[in-house]
């Protein structure tokens, strides 16, 4: 491991002014579950590391069903999961975060951390994008919103821009017959990063027999997370049959792009999106359903 | 939990069978007990390893100016500073090891062999700076084709690892360099006529990956090359006597010169039978200026260049007649021996039918040289393999015959008498005793385990299977050993030389406790360097509770003898006039407890002390019998253990919490085998799962609780029965596991791991 100097701002201004100054040079640190581990084995290198998790802003959970969700940057998986409420309207987001390591990697690691490390297995991204999720960032120029779905572009890389910082990430509140589900297939019980992954989110009418709107999202199949917009466009209006949601499921299978490495191999994880794809759409319909 | 079946009864035991609290216990779980990362000496410096990119690639320079120009590096070392011994093959746990190619492995000379090889090793006042030296090292190489697979190396036009090996074909030594290092047969009968006779043949072939022990400690060594000669190594050791011996041939030195003490061990299961980073440590302390170096590796290198056990590729093929009896069995077995000579093979040949009397055999067995780690021993190294493919067939064979399984076992097992596949008669063994309690635990009897994956039964997907199968494993004797020292206070202390992996201070301790007539808790057990005790063989081979066992035994009667002698003295009678029992000496009425003669040792004449060594080949082959209860995700490919049952001979069980210990312990890695666990290689040799993440053992999550049988058929070559208990229950569970997916989804496994990717592909459905 290489030495390099160390941050902690307690405000966004400085940290852009950080960021800036070494641009490409510095890496954020949250939980460091990512950052410490790939510093460690010379994955990554950093001259300049910045702790936020001194930054007010970026540690601020806050959910109201009028504002809907906004998660700082650096909250972590557990205090996320710990919210009644929050496990209420964001059912998906909750199985994604859930699965994020166990009870101690859960205390550190971040949602922020999560989309930044940019991986295309990372569990929170899917659920996310079918969640309809905002990433807020600032930088030189100010804030903006990257849609969660935009947020990676390859893997580990994402759209941040020289000196921009992810702040926060906003949901909308969930309309009524919401329902959302992610599922993910490890080999094991836990220790495993996703071999395929797939959430979805559909809303049903009042009378619960037509689909409204969907989303599906893959990951891990692809250099990037995938919303699948196709899927989303083959349920809308359609009664949420078996074989509506199979149809959308085929579909989802058929924009995956995998490959094979060790964790498994190309056509394992294009079966896999499909089994997934259903399974997860089986789900959100159920709870959907169920909060009628 | 356990249900213990007494097939023959026993003496009546004070401490034999009971299960004290072990005498490491409390060290280890207040963190006071020594491992090698917590070895810490004045001047210590810290030392690296370069390792090879490439798979195979012949070394033209390697330049050390750079590294050893930095601040805080104080001694760099290549190949190039090591003698280079001659070819001699020496001990290494219960199998050998050729002491060049060892040299060779732990350091690269003009070619490097696997990816991870050792080519040059830094020492360093941090280890941060050893680790930015090792980037200022420039290595030339020059890139030679590789092979990973072991039916390509055999082929003639293979790229050559070795030019100078030959193949050792059934005793000749071949005329052209191959990468087959050793062909051995073993033949009896007449196979072909056989089968052409029987009424049901089952053949197929198997393959299986290359797998890591996975032990939680990575190695580690400290040495000091002192100014005046004298060498200290500390290291995390099953063998310190074995590594004493493999250090004096890599470093040049006698043994008398080299002192190994081995630390608290965070498990081997045969990964740590040789040295690794030991000599290089030793070299770069000399070339430091006689400083303590220190080394230990990370995971990713435990993973890319210690010794893994072979992938290999069986195949088989068993016959039986009408009545179900087996007639003929074949098998054609190649393993890949990783960058040296040495696979397993030989021991895999030994196990491939050894539950079974088989009047017509044929065995031949390939050792064959690839562009990967060295392999190496893993619990029963070499039979897991062998176990999974006889034990698919064995069940193919009992379903097309319609015999339960079990029974297909029990009517075709060996007995005293019957002579195994491989030569040797069998005396005692309890192969049948063990058959016969599987089958009639509850677990046989009893419906599928209820579902994990789909508890209301509702999805379809989901199927569930039962599965036998057997295994077995010779165990070892070897050489061990100790000495004893009776306290002014009644207790014993025992000092031996035998590493403790599983448990073996208690279990030592209780075998001179139970002979002395103390507690176990009066005995005090310390594992030693070998200055301070005579020559122990490895902890391997399932070999210590049962040979140091024996040496701990002969203390308690030595210590008893002398005991009775000072008795007599005080009681002017004679020694054979004393009677001892359970602690008590007594003599015509009269009675003094060992406690009292403890303390009266300065009035009758000083110090009580006993020494003895053992040598021994009346250890007795353990037999175990698995079942297990699975459901497989037919849409995922993903397979939950429900419910497992493990039956094993196990001789006397001197201490019954660990001998289920070790049942469970091996069933867990036999199941890791059986699922996940594989060394995946990209086309260019490189490793490409160096982390527990990506190298899957199971979890706590993974497993359910391993239910065990223990069934008692004393070795009689054993004062108390024992026999060795620890590798025999990793042979069955592969073979459990593919037979139980069998039965629940209709196809038969033929490649180790079974993953959720073989399992959708066996299914047709990726």
């Amino acid at each position: 491991m290489q030495p390099f100097a160390y941050a902690a701002p307690t405000s966004i201004v400085e940290t852009v002014s950080l960021l800036t100054q070494h641009s490409g040079q510095a890496r954020l640190l949250a939980g460091g579950t990512d950052l410490l581990v790939q510093l460690k084995e010379n994955r990554r290198q950093a001259a300049l590391v910045i702790d936020i998790k001194r930054i007010p802003e970026l540690n601020a959970l806050s959910y109201s069903p009028e504002a809907g969700l906004r998660i700082g940057a650096a909250v972590s998986c557990h205090r996320i999961c710990a919210e009644p409420a929050i496990r209420q309207a964001y059912p998906g987001l909750i199985d994604a975060v859930s699965l994020i390591g166990g009870a101690q990697i859960q205390s550190r690691a971040s949602l922020g951390g999560n989309l930044g490390n940019a991986s295309p297995a990372a569990d929170s991204i899917p659920a996310l994008i079918v969640h309809h999720a905002v990433c807020e960032v600032e930088g030189p120029a100010g804030r903006r919103d990257i849609p969660a779905e935009a947020f990676c572009v390859g893997p580990g890389r994402n759209a941040l821009q020289a000196g921009e910082l992810l702040v926060a990430i906003r949901a909308p509140s969930p309309p009524p017959r919401f329902g959302a589900a992610y599922l993910r297939f490890i080999p094991r019980n836990e220790m495993d990063i996703a071999v395929a992954g797939a959430g979805a989110s559909v809303i049903l009418n009042e009378a619960g027999d037509t689909i409204v709107s969907a989303r599906v999202a893959l990951g891990a199949v692809a250099p990037t997370p995938l919303l699948v917009e196709a899927a989303g466009a083959a349920l809308a209006g359609q009664p949420p049959t078996a074989e509506v949601i199979e149809q959308a499921a085929r579909i989802a299978q058929s924009v995956a792009q995998p490959i094979t490495d060790m964790r498994g191999t190309a056509s394992q994880r294009r079966h896999l999106a499909w089994v997934l794809s259903r399974r997860a759409l089986e789900q959100a319909v159920a709870r959907a359903q169920a909060t009628r | 939990m356990s249900s213990a079946t007494p097939t023959i009864e026993k003496p009546p035991y004070r401490v034999v069978g009971t299960r004290p609290i072990r005498p490491d216990g409390v060290d280890k779980v207040t963190g006071r007990a020594i491992f090698g990362a917590d070895v810490r000496l004045s001047g210590l410096l810290h030392g690296r390893v370069l390792r090879s990119p490439h798979a195979h690639a012949r070394i033209k320079s390697i330049d050390t100016r750079a590294a050893e120009a930095l601040p805080g590096v104080k001694a760099v070392v290549t190949g190039h500073d090591f003698p280079d011994p001659q070819n001699k093959v020496a001990a290494s746990g219960e199998g050998t090891v050729n002491l060049r190619s060892l040299a060779h492995n732990c350091i690269a000379r003009d070619k490097v062999l696997y990816f991870g090889h050792a080519v040059a090793a830094v020492a360093a006042t941090t280890p941060n700076i050893a680790e930015e030296a090792l980037k200022l090292i420039t290595v030339e190489y020059e890139l030679l084709p590789h092979v990973l697979d072991v039916r390509e190396a055999m082929r003639p036009d293979a790229p050559l690892l070795h030019d100078d090996l030959r193949t050792n074909e059934m005793g000749q030594r071949a005329e052209t360099p191959s990468n087959i290092a050793n062909h051995t047969r073993h033949e009896r009968g007449d196979v072909n006529q056989a089968f052409a006779e029987a009424a049901v043949v089952v053949e197929r072939e198997f393959r299986t990956s290359m797998v890591h022990q996975g032990y939680i400690e990575p190695q580690n060594g400290t040495a000091l090359w002192n100014a005046d000669g004298q060498i200290s190594v500390w290291c995390s050791t099953q063998a310190p006597f074995d590594e004493r011996n493999q250090l004096a041939e890599i470093l040049g030195m006698p043994v008398s010169k080299i002192k190994v003490t081995p630390t608290e061990i965070g498990g081997g299961f045969g990964g740590k039978l040789s040295v690794f980073l030991e000599p290089l440590a030793a070299m770069l302390s000399k070339k430091a200026g006689h400083r303590p170096v220190k080394m230990a590796m990370n995971r990713a290198e435990v993973l890319a260049a210690t010794a893994p056990t072979s992938g290999s590729y069986i195949r088989v093929k068993i016959g039986a007649d009408k009545n179900g009896c087996i007639v003929a069995a074949q098998a054609w077995m190649v393993y890949e021996a990783g960058a040296f000579p040495g696979s397993p093979v030989d021991a895999g040949a030994g196990v491939i039918f050894a539950p079974y009397r088989i009047p017509n055999v044929l065995i031949d067995a390939y050792d064959v040289v690839v562009n990967k780690p060295r392999a190496g021993a893993y619990r029963a190294p070499g039979a897991t393999n062998a176990a999974f493919a006889s034990e698919s067939v064995i069940d193919e064979l009992a379903e097309k015959l319609g015999i339960d399984p079990l029974e297909f076992r029990i009517l075709n097992g060996a007995k005293e008498g019957d002579r195994r596949a491989d030569g040797p008669v069998y005396k005692r063994i309890g192969f049948i005793e063990t058959a016969q309690a599987a089958k009639a635990h509850p677990h046989y009897s009893a419906p599928l385990a209820p579902s994990r994956l789909d508890p209301e039964g509702k999805n379809p997907a989901i199927k569930r299977g039962r599965g036998v199968a057997a295994g077995f494993w010779f165990n070892w004797g070897g050489k061990s050993s100790a000495w004893a020292s009776l306290n002014p206070d009644g207790t014993v202390s025992l000092i031996e030389g035998s590493p403790d992996i599983g448990g073996s201070r208690a279990s030592i301790a209780m075998q001179l406790a139970e002979s002395l007539g103390v507690r176990a808790e009066d005995v005090k057990p310390a594992v030693v360097d070998t200055d301070s005790v005579g020559y122990n063989d490895a902890t391997g081979g399932s070999r210590v509770t049962f040979g140091t066992g024996w040496v701990a035994w002969r203390l308690g009667e030595k210590l008893k003898q002398q005991l009775k002698a000072r008795a007599a003295l005080l009681w002017e009678v004679t020694p054979d006039q004393v009677k001892a029992e359970a602690g008590v000496f007594s003599c015509n009425g009269r009675s003094i407890t060992l406690k009292e003669l403890a303390g009266k040792l300065d009035e009758t004449g000083g110090p009580i002390v006993a020494s003895d060594t053992f040598e021994s080949d009346e250890y007795g082959p353990g037999f175990g019998v698995h079942i297990v209860d699975l459901e497989v995700d037919t849409e995922t490919g993903k397979v939950q253990i429900l419910r497992y049952t493990a039956a094993q001979d196990v001789g006397t069980a001197i201490h019954p919490a660990y001998v289920e210990g070790q049942l469970q312990g091996g069933v867990a890695q036999g199941i890791g085998w059986a699922l996940n666990e594989e060394f995946v290689y990209d086309a260019q040799g490189h490793l490409l799962n160096a982390s527990f993440l990506d190298y899957r053992i199971p979890t706590a999550l993974d497993l359910p609780m391993i239910d065990t049988v223990l069934v008692e058929v004393p070795n009689p070559g054993h004062p108390y029965g024992v026999r060795g208990v620890g590798e025999t229950p990793i042979v069955p569970p592969a073979g459990a596991v593919a037979n139980a997916i069998y039965h629940a989804i209709g196809a038969r496994m033929t490649a180790l791991p079974m993953s959720p990717a073989r399992i959708l592909e066996a299914q047709g459905k990726a």
